[in-house]
């Protein structure tokens, strides 16, 4: 058996995003964890999770209190490196329904600073927590945009061209001799499931049944490493 | 539990009639010392008794509090057992009851441990029996009860028995801190600490002064005696003498002969992985079908018992075994100790010796088996170092601030307490004597609401002020969540493995399972087994076939080498005077290096250089430990990168490092690769992202109370909802370097799985002592570490590095075959 790592490949400075297709429609997954329609000036984003540190320091757990902040200012600096028309936010953008009550005051200025660069749209589902009235962008269930559909959660009937969020996919990487874990894009030709957004929000593995249920067996990731973005098949990894 | 042999006739003068009688009618002697026990409590003393195994040290514990209960009917809680071992609670109840019961004492005694029911505990704590026998955690647990000062208001004795075994680590840090508890309900209360023979008797008199300091004079110490000098000698197999490895499978049919010549023979080794692959190999040649059984801390409980039952009836010639068994009840049919693998430590050597032989008139026998040419120094070392009674051990360090902040929550559980109170106890446990306020004061504020920087949590606290300035746990939810995680013992997770449609084999940790596919044979709980899949959260596995695994082992207990031992390896290595002694393969080993390169010197750190299949080796003796070494391999290949050597792995053991790369460095690049200044930015930067920290910040977070543990049934369903300690680690270390949980895992940080304090001993003391040979091939000395690459975890520079090459074997195995046609490339 041969030991040694091999020599590298070049080390290749791109790499922090990455082009695929879907129903037909180029997008680039961006190593933050966004995916940006560029024929459409459009940035998805999905799963922030905000005020999850609280909403667990609310039952007994004080988790960090600056996660929030961490999240927007990731947010604030993605949008700004792509400059979309648009962004759209895939659904569960609060850890729960209490936690724009509990927002500090500088977290919901720089939320809505955000807000207003943009045209901002929230998509709500069905039952994530319902977002405060006061807080401006437009809100939708679900919005179909050319040869795709956002949705938060994965429909259950199989589709074609459909981008959700929800299940938080994340993936080992068994190297030669350990293992990485992270988050990742995970995709066929017709659909595909972000990742979470937000700095707290762990993974489901993609091996679970419930992201099976929506890929099947066999689909692609895109593991988002520390410095770039590598492309596994599902059922080669461990 | 008591012993027959001929002593000096001890004066029993000073012993109720009863107890006379009872020793004269089984024609026994007490030990000098368990009488000198006796006195100590009659004076109303502490007391540390420190015997080797097998002294009646159990007896001289308990005899004060069997006579004072004779002597007079008393209700309540009189004694308190404290074992850190659930089995070895179970054991000594049995063996208490034999004199109660055949001296119709009027006496109950009873174990609470995790494993007792619900409605006996219940029962417990409104009408205690007069001897409880129990574990740190048990008791951590009765302390938050609102009843523990009722529980423990007429308290006697404390009894604390391994009380070596605790004292160094968290769990014996919790019960450090629960005895300072127990000095408030039940002032008059005794401390009586049962010990093996350790390095560091002062340390362990202050842990059970009150004042959790030495000089006291309050505890009066009392010596078992020395037991007979034990015959102890190294046997090199007739095998194939290995220049590496460490299982020692080479001299298999040698210790199967001397199992064949003795009664009954411990089999000890240093990992799970040897315990599995030498029971195999022994099976394999077990023609007289003796029988040899296993036992190791991944198996399931039932079956552990099971083989320690069948030990205790005599029903075994064998037991192969891992420091599971290191502590533990005596039997007394053990003639015969084989240490297979270097023993890694000269106290835990003459305590695996002691379990032979619990008579102290005769000496213990022990076989140590090097399992490669360097363990034949280490084991040498190590009967040098037990002939002269030069131990080693972990000496107990200040105390865990994580720890504290459990037992903070677990008072505030038990009942409303004034912050300087508590302050002022804690001071009295010996791990926290000299413990600052401004640290009290930050554990006290993280209990309270996180004690973040950001006080954005006051709405949340889990500690809210009274009127009269005491505090209290705002609701039940914060005492119910404490009673779930109360304890200091993390464990990995782990899963259970079963046969498919047949019974339940043991645990194994998550990450091993991780590493196999379906179809991948391993040796587990004795047998060849292959693995089919994972179901919910049990390892399916059915019969394997074939003979060998292939999945070599998995980790798992390795033991810390010491520096002691590290000490004496090195200045054998120096002075070939005595080098005549050792086996004629090893000494011709280290001409050899003499002649083709040099010795590595005792003060000083040799580090050899030479090319080989294309790439350049940089060896470096340091003899620093394993977990050291690979914490400075991480370091090392980082400052290679910089200076442009293009490392490409390394790979440790105890005593050496190897790391290689694509580029020779040369004499001036070594020393500045050791400069000491390593542990400033570096050490940080890799803080960062090392698996390692993160592991053990998710311990400390655990153990502090941040991270509920996960308990069993109540995994994640579909739906992610719980956090991750690995993302809790970098949002806290970005924004609050400082925060309690970070110091207290730096501080774990510096002894165990990274060991950064003693790699910043090794630097400091190499400091322009720095011999660097450049060689034109591989020296004897390194070729041990050189075979182990490839059996060992290599490490590679950067993570990414590793990534590229998963990716390319992928891509490669995928375009290889139909894999072509589902990549999106």
């Amino acid at each position: 058996m041969t030991v040694d790592p091999v020599p590298r490949i070049g080390q290749s400075s791109a790499m922090t995003s990455e082009p695929l297709i879907l129903n037909g429609v180029s997008l680039l997954a961006d190593l933050s964890g966004a995916l940006y329609w560029p024929d459409r000036s459009l940035l998805i984003i999905s799963d922030l999770h905000l005020e999850k540190g609280s909403s667990f320091a609310e039952k007994g757990i004080p988790l960090p209190p600056y996660d929030t902040a961490v999240t927007l200012k990731r947010l604030a600096a993605i949008c700004g490196q792509y400059n979309p028309q648009t962004v759209m936010c895939l659904g569960d953008s609060f850890h729960d329904t209490g936690g724009p009550d509990r927002m500090g005051k500088a977290d919901r200025a720089a939320l809505e600073q955000l807000i207003a660069a943009y045209d901002w749209l929230w998509i709500t589902g069905n039952h994530d927590p319902e977002l405060p009235e006061d807080l401006p962008g437009r809100r939708i269930m679900e919005e179909t945009i050319g040869a795709l559909t956002f949705r938060h959660e994965a429909s259950r009937e199989p589709v074609r061209g459909e981008i959700s969020g929800h299940y938080h996919p994340s993936a080992r990487v068994r190297t030669r001799q350990r293992y990485l874990s992270g988050r990742c894009f995970a995709y066929d030709s017709d659909r595909l499931i972000m990742p979470a957004f937000g700095a707290l929000t762990g993974g489901l593995t993609v091996h679970d049944k419930a992201i099976r249920a929506v890929l099947g067996p066999h689909f692609d990731i895109l593991f988002l490493g520390p410095k770039r973005i590598y492309r596994f098949p599902a059922d080669r990894l461990c | 539990m008591l012993d027959k042999t001929a002593q000096p006739r001890p004066d029993m003068t000073g012993l109720p009639k009863t107890f006379r009688d009872w020793f004269s009618g089984k024609n026994w002697q007490p030990h000098p010392h368990q009488l000198e026990m006796l006195e100590a409590a009659q004076a109303g003393k502490h007391a540390l008794l420190i015997a080797p195994t097998g002294g009646g040290k159990t007896l001289a514990g308990f005899l004060s509090s069997l006579i004072e209960l004779s002597e007079a009917p008393f209700d309540g809680l009189h004694t308190l057992y404290i074992s850190p071992l659930k089995a070895l609670a179970v054991d000594i109840h049995r063996n208490l009851t034999l004199p109660i019961e055949e001296m119709a004492l009027p006496v109950t005694a009873e174990t609470r441990t995790g494993d007792t029911p619900q409605a006996k505990k219940q029962r417990q704590r409104g009408s205690p029996p007069n001897i409880l026998l129990t574990t740190p955690e048990s008791l951590a647990l009765l302390l938050s009860y609102t009843d523990a000062p009722k529980i423990f208001r007429r308290l006697r004795t404390i009894v604390i028995d391994e009380l070596h075994a605790l004292a160094p680590n968290k769990r014996g840090e919790l019960l450090s801190l629960g005895l300072a508890r127990l000095a408030k309900l039940a002032p008059d209360a005794r401390r009586v600490g049962l010990s093996a023979t350790v390095a560091y008797p002062d340390a362990l008199e202050a842990y059970l002064s009150p004042t959790g300091r030495t000089g006291s004079g309050t505890v009066a110490r009392v010596s078992g005696g020395g037991a007979v000098a034990a015959e102890v000698k190294i046997l090199i197999g007739r095998g194939h003498f290995p220049w590496s490895g460490h299982m020692g499978s080479y001299a298999v049919e040698d210790i199967y002969e001397q199992i064949c010549g003795a009664a009954t023979t411990l089999v000890f080794v240093n990992t799970r992985a040897q315990a599995e692959i030498l029971f195999q190999a022994l099976w394999k040649i077990n023609e007289q079908n003796l029988p040899i059984a296993l036992h190791h801390g991944s198996l399931a409980a039932e079956q552990r018992r099971k083989v320690e039952a069948i030990m205790s009836q005599g029903g075994l010639r064998a037991v192969v075994a891992t420091s599971s068994l290191d502590l533990g009840i005596d039997w007394a049919a053990v003639d015969l100790v084989i240490q297979v693998g270097a023993p890694k430590g000269s106290s835990r050597l003459l305590q695996r010796i002691g379990r032979a032989n619990h008579r102290l008139d005769q000496p213990s026998r022990a076989i140590l088996i090097p399992a490669n040419r360097f363990e034949v120094l280490e084991c040498q070392a190590a009967i040098d170092a037990v002939k002269e009674m030069t131990l080693d051990g972990e000496l107990p360090s200040e105390g865990a601030l994580d720890v504290l902040a459990q037992h903070i929550l677990g008072t505030a559980c038990a009942g409303p307490f004034h912050p300087d109170q508590l302050y002022e106890e804690v001071r009295t446990a010996a791990p926290y004597a000299d413990l600052g306020r401004e640290d009290f004061d930050a554990v006290l504020r993280f209990v309270t609401d996180g004690g973040y920087a950001l006080r954005t949590y006051d709405r949340f606290r889990r500690l809210r002020p009274k009127p009269d300035g005491l505090l209290t746990v705002v609701n039940q939810r914060v005492a119910r969540s404490y009673r779930m995680n109360v304890g200091t013992i993390v464990e990995a997770i782990t899963l259970k493995v079963r046969m498919r449609r047949g019974r339940f084999l043991g645990e194994v940790e998550e990450y091993f399972v991780q590493g196999l596919t379906p179809g991948d044979t391993f040796l587990f709980a004795g047998q060849l087994l292959t693995f089919e899949g994972v179901r919910e959260t049990v390892v399916e596995v059915s019969p394997g076939k074939g003979e060998e695994p292939e999945i070599p082992a998995y980790m798992g207990g390795r033991l810390p080498f010491t520096t002691h031992l590290s000490d004496r390896v090195r200045a054998m290595l120096e002075d070939d005077r005595n080098w005549p002694t050792l086996p004629a393969p090893v000494e011709d080993w280290l001409r050899m290096q003499q002649w083709r390169s040099v010795m590595p010197k005792r003060d000083r750190l040799l580090v050899e250089v030479f090319p080989r299949g294309g790439k350049f080796y940089l060896v470096a003796y340091c003899f620093a430990g394993r977990n050291a070494h690979q914490t400075l391999g991480m370091l090392l290949t980082r400052r290679m990168e910089r200076a442009g050597l293009d490392p490409l792995g390394f790979v440790a053991s105890d005593y050496v490092i190897a790391i290689w790369g694509l580029k020779e460095p040369r004499a001036e690049d070594v020393a500045g690769l050791f400069d000491q200044d390593m542990l400033g930015d570096d050490l940080e930067e890799w803080m960062a992202e090392s698996t390692l920290l993160k592991r053990t910040f998710r311990n400390v977070a655990v153990i502090a109370g941040l991270i509920e543990r996960k308990l069993p049934g109540h995994e994640k369903t579909g739906r992610q909802v719980t956090f991750n300690a690995d993302l809790i680690y970098d949002v806290l270390r970005s924004h609050e370097p400082d925060h309690i949980l970070l110091r207290a895992t730096r501080a774990d940080a510096a002894r165990g799985l990274t060991d950064i304090r003693r790699l910043a001993d090794l630097l400091v003391q190499v400091q322009s002592k720095i011999d660097v040979r450049h060689l034109d091939r591989v020296s004897p000395l390194a070729v041990p570490i050189l075979l182990e690459i490839g059996k060992e975890q290599v490490h590679g520079g950067a993570l990414d590095t590793l990534l590229e090459e998963a990716e390319a074997d992928l891509i490669a195995e995928a375009t290889r075959g139909n894999m072509q046609a589902s990549l999106p490339i």
